[in-house]
C-alpha cells in the first residue's frame, strides 16, 4: 500500500494557507448533526476537544484520570518554543523549522515540522487569552530564555511548571465548552477498542474504571490525543496511567504504527533507588550548565564517600572526551555516555541486579568559584526535590543521575491532515509519530500538543466530514457489536487466566520493563534486538499463563486495568526492537551500536530516509515475519540540507 | 543504603459510597519497608503482598507521583498529605517515619466528596466549580498579541503563586467546615488578577461562589488548616481577595440582557 502524506507542494511558506484555503467546510447549521470522539484530555485533547466544541460539532471526550486536569501533560517543566522572536535576536519560523528538523536527524517531514513552526505564534497569543501566566519582564512584556542548546532565546515559560500553567489553560477552555453543553465529558474511563466499519473509524469501546461497564460510544470522526508509550520501559518520566493501550488497540484495527523505535532518553533524571521504584523523576537539564559530571576511575571506589575521592581518582568523562562542548553534550550523546561508564562497573549509589545504575553531577566547584547563595538561586528548587526524594543534601554530595525514557517520537502514521490511514480516525500530540522525527528539542512537546488542538484539528477534521458526511453506523451494526463482544472476551478471558496466576502483573510489566531497556533503550545492537525478540514472546506466554489477578471485571478493579494495559504493551515491546532492528542505521535517538563514529550517529540515508509504517496482520498469511508488515513514507528534505551532526 | 523499617499500618477500607468502611489492620504486610521508598510505593509494595495472599488490593489515586497532577490525597495520621510540609503524598518518603511507627490512612473526609472506594474520593465538585467561571473565555483564533497589553512583573506572579493549585483537595480534608475556599480561591485570584480576566471578573466570581455552595462544601471561618495542609503552600489572602471581590460583585453586577434573536 502507498503511503501518501498529502501534504501540498510548492512553496513551503505557504502550504499551510492554501491548504485551509483548499479546505472543505461544513455549514454552521450543520455542525452541531456531526459527533466527533476525543480521547485524551492532555493539550492535544483537551485544546482539540473546546476547539471543536466552540466551532459547533457535539464532542464526547473521554480521559482515563479523575479529572481532565490531571492528564500528564502538567508535568512538563522548561518551557515551550514559538517563534515570536520577542528578544530581536535572529529567530524566525524558519529558524525554528530549521532547527526542529536538525534536531530530528532528518526524520521528520519537512510540511508538518514548517507548519508547527507557523502556527507557534499563534499558540503563545490564544494561551495569554486564556490567562496563562507566563513569565514577564519588569516592563511587563513576556521573558524568554534560551533552551535545549537553542541559539536563540524563544522559549516562553511559567516558572518550572509550564505545562501545568498550559494544561490549566486547556482545561478551562475545555470546562466553558462543557458548562455550555457543547462537550460532553467522560473521566475515569479508558478506551479499550476502536470501532472501524467500512473502513472508517466509526467509534470507540471504552471501559468505565469504576463500574466496569464496557460500551460502544459511536461517533463521525475520532481523535486519539492519548500521549505517548515511555511506559513500556515500566520506569519512565510518564505518570502511572500513561498507557498505549488506546493507540495500539487502534493499530491492531488497522491504523499504521510509525517508528515505533524512536524514543527519546532524559540524560538528568534521579536514579533507581531499589527495586520498588515505581516511577523516575527528571531534573531540568539546566543543571548541567553548573554541575560537573563524573566516575570514579577506579570500581573500588564506587561506594566510597565521594569527597574522599581525590581529584587524579576522578573520571569527568564529557569533559574529557567532548572537551568543546564537555557536560553541556546534547541529551542523547550524555545519557550513552552514562549508561557506558556503568556498564564498565564505574556506577555509584544502590546496586540493583548487580549494577550501579548513577553518575555524580558534583556542584562543590560551582559552589567554590559563585557561592552555596548564587547556586541556591539557580536550582534551589531544584535541590529542594533532590533532596526531599533522595534524603541526600546535594549542596554537600554531590547528585546521582541517571537517564531515563521520557518521549516517545513514534506513534500512529498521520498524513498533513493529522489522519490516519483510516479514514475519519485523527491523532494528535505524542500519540502521532509527525514532527519530531527521530529526536525532539526541548520545549517542543507544549508546542507541538497545542498546535494539533487549537490551530490544526479544527481545520482538518471539517475538511473529512464535509467530504465524509454522516456515519450510517448504528448501534446494532456488526462492527459495534462485534468490537463490543470481543473488547468484552479479552477482559474476561484476563480475569479468568487472573484467578489461577501466580505472578502479579507489576511484576511481569518490570521484567518486560527491564528486557527492553536493556536491548532497546539508549544503545541498541542486533543481537541485543534478536535476543530481545526471542524472550519477549515467551515472557508474554508467560503472562497469559500466570498473571495473577484479584477481583472481578464487573468494578472498579485496577489490576484488571494494568493487566489490559500490560497485555498491550508486550506486543509493542516487540514491535519497538524489531523496528530497531531493521532500522540499519543510527539516527537521532536510535542508536546502533554497529553505526557510529565514536559514540555518534551515522545515518545512512541512501537506505532509511523514510518513516517505517507497520500494519498489524496478527497471525494471518500476509505476516512475512511475525505480526506485522512494514510500509514506508520516503522523506524528501528540499528545504534543509542533510547533514552530518558533529560535536567534536 | 538499604534500611527498612516495620510499620503499624490501618488503612480505611470501603466497598463503596453507602458502604458504612472500617479500618484493618495490615501491619503483617507492612515490614521491610525501604526509607527511600515514597509513601504511594510503600503502598504499591503493599498491595502486590496483598494480591498474592489473594486479598484486595488498597484502591488509592495517583498519577504523576511527581507532585504536579494533583491526583493524589491520603490523610496520615490525621493529617492530608501526611507530616512533611509542602509534600503531596507522592513525594513523601518513608524516612520521614520511625521503624515501629503507627500508621492510620484515610480519603479525604467531606460530604462533597463522596468515597468511591478505600482511599478513592470523586472530586468532581471541583471541575463543577471550574465549570461555573474558573475561565476565560477565548476562543482558539481570535486573540490579540500575546504582547498587545503588557503585565506588570508583580501582577503575573502574583497570578502564578495563586494557579499553582494543584486540585487536590487537600485544604478540603483539612477544614473543619470541608471548606473549598482556598481551591476556589486560588482560581478566582489567578484570573481575576490578569488584565484579560477583567471582563467576566464579576459574574465568574457570584457563579463559583455559588456552585461551591450548591456542591455542599462548608463556608470558611478562618481556620488557616487548608494553608498549612496545601502542598503548593497557596496563601489564605486569596481567599480574603475572593470576598472583598465578591461583596464588590454582589452589590453591582449587572447581568448581560439576554436578547432572543439577532438585531437586523
Amino acid at each position: 500500500m502507498e503511503l501518501r502524506s498529502n501534504a501540498p507542494t510548492g512553496p513551503i511558506e505557504t502550504r499551510w494557507e492554501r491548504h485551509k484555503a483548499d479546505i472543505k467546510l461544513v455549514n454552521p447549521a450543520n455542525k452541531r448533526k456531526y459527533e466527533i470522539i476525543v480521547v485524551g484530555t492532555g493539550l492535544a485533547g483537551g485544546a482539540g476537544a473546546a476547539s471543536l466544541a466552540d466551532l459547533g460539532y457535539k464532542v464526547k471526550a473521554f480521559c482515563y484520570q479523575d479529572s481532565a486536569r490531571r492528564a500528564h501533560s502538567i508535568a512538563a517543566q522548561g518551557g515551550i518554543n514559538a517563534a515570536k522572536n520577542y528578544q530581536g535576536d535572529g529567530d524566525s519560523i524558519y529558524r525554528l523549522f530549521y532547527d526542529t528538523v536538525k534536531g530530528g536527524d532528518f526524520r521528520a517531514r519537512e510540511s508538518n515540522v514548517y507548519r508547527l513552526a507557523q502556527v507557534s505564534v499563534d499558540i503563545i497569543d490564544q494561551c495569554v487569552a486564556l490567562g496563562v501566566p507566563f513569565a514577564r519582564e519588569y516592563g511587563g512584556l513576556l521573558a524568554n530564555r534560551s533552551f535545549g542548546g537553542a541559539q536563540v532565546s524563544r522559549t516562553f515559560y511559567a516558572r518550572g511548571q509550564t505545562g501545568q500553567q498550559l494544561l490549566l489553560g486547556a482545561y478551562s477552555h475545555l470546562s466553558r465548552t462543557i458548562a455550555e453543553g457543547k462537550v460532553e465529558l467522560r473521566t475515569r474511563c479508558e478506551m479499550i477498542d476502536l470501532i472501524v466499519e467500512d473502513n472508517r473509524a466509526r467509534g470507540i469501546v471504552t471501559r468505565d474504571l469504576v463500574t466496569g461497564k464496557i460500551e460502544a460510544h459511536l461517533a463521525d470522526a475520532v481523535v486519539l490525543a492519548t500521549g505517548g508509550y515511555g511506559n513500556v520501559f515500566y520506569l519512565s518520566t510518564n505518570a502511572k496511567g500513561c498507557n498505549a493501550t488506546a493507540i495500539w488497540r487502534a493499530h491492531r484495527r488497522g491504523a499504521f504504527f510509525a517508528n515505533p523505535c524512536f524514543t527519546q532518553i532524559h540524560p538528568t533524571c534521579i536514579p533507581q533507588a531499589g527495586v520498588y521504584q515505581s516511577k523516575l523523576t527528571l531534573m531540568s537539564e539546566s543543571l548541567r550548565n553548573d554541575g560537573r559530571v563524573w566516575v570514579p576511575r577506579k570500581k573500588e571506589d564506587c561506594t566510597r564517600d565521594p569527597a574522599s575521592i581525590p581529584e587524579r581518582d576522578r573520571y569527568y568523562y564529557l569533559e574529557e572526551k567532548y572537551p568543546a562542548f564537555g557536560n553541556l553534550m546534547p541529551r542523547d550523546i550524555a545519557s550513552r555516555q552514562a549508561k557506558f561508564v556503568c556498564d564498565q562497573g564505574l556506577g555509584v549509589g544502590p546496586e540493583i541486579n548487580g549494577v550501579r545504575r548513577g553518575v555524580y553531577l558534583d556542584f562543590a566547584d560551582a559552589i567554590k568559584r559563585d557561592g552555596k547563595q548564587a547556586i541556591a538561586d539557580r536550582y534551589g528548587n531544584l535541590f529542594d526535590m533532590y533532596q526531599r526524594i533522595t534524603g541526600e543534601d546535594p549542596y554537600r554530595v554531590p547528585m546521582r543521575i541517571y537517564p531515563a525514557t521520557h518521549y516517545t517520537m513514534g506513534g500512529l502514521w498521520v498524513d498533513y491532515n493529522l489522519m490516519s490511514n483510516i479514514p475519519g480516525l485523527f491523532v494528535a500530540g505524542e500519540a502521532n509519530f509527525s514532527d519530531h522525527g527521530a529526536n525532539r528539542l526541548g520545549a517542543s512537546a507544549l508546542m507541538q500538543g497545542l498546535a494539533d488542538g487549537f490551530f490544526i484539528l479544527p481545520y482538518v477534521i471539517g475538511n473529512y466530514l464535509a467530504q465524509a458526511g454522516k456515519s450510517k453506523t448504528t448501534e446494532s451494526s456488526a462492527a459495534v457489536t462485534t468490537t463490543l463482544r470481543e473488547a468484552q472476551t479479552r477482559f474476561r478471558k484476563l480475569i479468568e487466566i487472573g484467578q489461577k496466576g501466580s505472578r502479579t502483573v507489576d511484576d511481569f510489566h518490570r521484567k518486560l520493563g527491564t528486557l527492553i531497556w536493556d536491548h532497546c533503550g539508549m544503545a541498541r545492537n542486533p543481537s541485543g534486538l534478536k535476543s530481545a525478540l526471542g524472550q519477549i514472546p515467551e515472557l508474554r506466554e508467560e503472562f497469559y499463563r500466570d498473571v495473577k489477578i484479584t477481583g472481578s471485571g464487573e468494578e472498579l478493579n485496577r489490576e484488571l486495568e494494568k493487566a489490559g494495559r500490560v497485555a498491550d504493551f508486550f506486543e509493542l515491546g516487540e514491535l519497538m526492537c524489531r523496528d530497531a532492528l531493521e532500522r540499519d542505521e543510527s539516527c537521532g535517538c536510535h542508536f546502533r551500536e554497529d553505526h557510529q563514529a565514536d559514540g555518534e550517529c551515522v545515518r545512512d540515508d541512501e537506505h532509511f530516509a523514510h518513516v517505517a509504517a507497520w500494519e498489524w496482520c496478527g497471525q494471518g498469511p500476509e505476516a512475512r515475519d511475525g505480526n506485522h508488515k512494514q510500509h514506508r513514507e520516503a522523506l524528501s528534505f528540499e528545504y534543509v540540507k542533510m547533514a552530518q551532526r558533529s560535536y567534536k | 543504603m538499604a534500611e527498612t523499617i516495620d510499620l503499624k499500618l490501618h488503612v480505611w477500607r470501603q466497598k463503596g459510597p453507602s458502604d458504612p468502611g472500617k479500618f484493618e489492620d495490615y501491619s503483617q504486610y507492612a515490614k521491610g519497608i525501604s526509607t527511600h521508598a515514597s509513601f504511594l510505593e510503600f503502598l504499591d509494595v503493599v498491595n502486590e503482598r496483598l494480591v498474592l495472599a489473594n486479598q484486595e488490593p488498597i484502591v488509592f489515586d495517583h498519577d504523576c507521583r511527581e507532585g504536579i497532577c494533583g491526583m493524589c490525597g491520603i490523610v496520615i495520621n490525621g493529617e492530608p498529605h501526611g507530616p512533611q510540609k509542602a509534600t503531596t503524598t507522592c513525594q513523601l518518603h518513608m524516612r520521614t517515619f520511625r521503624n515501629g511507627e503507627e500508621l492510620w490512612v484515610e480519603p479525604w473526609r467531606a460530604a462533597a466528596f463522596p468515597v468511591i472506594r478505600d482511599l478513592s474520593v470523586d472530586r468532581s465538585a471541583f471541575d463543577r466549580i471550574i465549570q461555573a467561571g474558573g475561565y476565560i473565555t477565548a476562543r482558539a483564533g481570535a486573540a490579540p498579541d500575546a504582547n498587545a497589553i503588557p503585565i506588570p512583573k508583580r501582577l503575573a506572579d502574583e497570578a502564578m503563586d495563586a494557579a499553582t493549585c494543584i486540585g487536590c483537595g487537600a485544604c478540603v480534608a483539612a477544614c473543619p467546615n470541608a471548606s473549598a475556599s482556598l481551591f476556589m480561591a486560588a482560581k478566582i485570584g489567578h484570573l481575576n488578577t490578569l488584565p484579560q480576566g477583567q471582563a467576566e471578573r464579576d459574574k465568574r466570581t457570584l457563579a463559583m461562589v455559588a456552585q461551591h455552595e450548591r456542591e455542599g462544601f462548608g463556608a470558611c471561618s478562618n481556620h488557616y488548616l487548608c494553608e498549612a495542609a496545601c502542598p503548593k503552600e497557596i496563601s489564605v489572602q486569596w481567599i480574603a481577595r475572593m470576598n472583598r471581590d465578591l461583596l464588590k460583585a454582589a452589590m453591582t453586577y449587572k447581568p448581560e440582557p439576554q436578547r432572543a434573536g439577532g438585531d437586523g
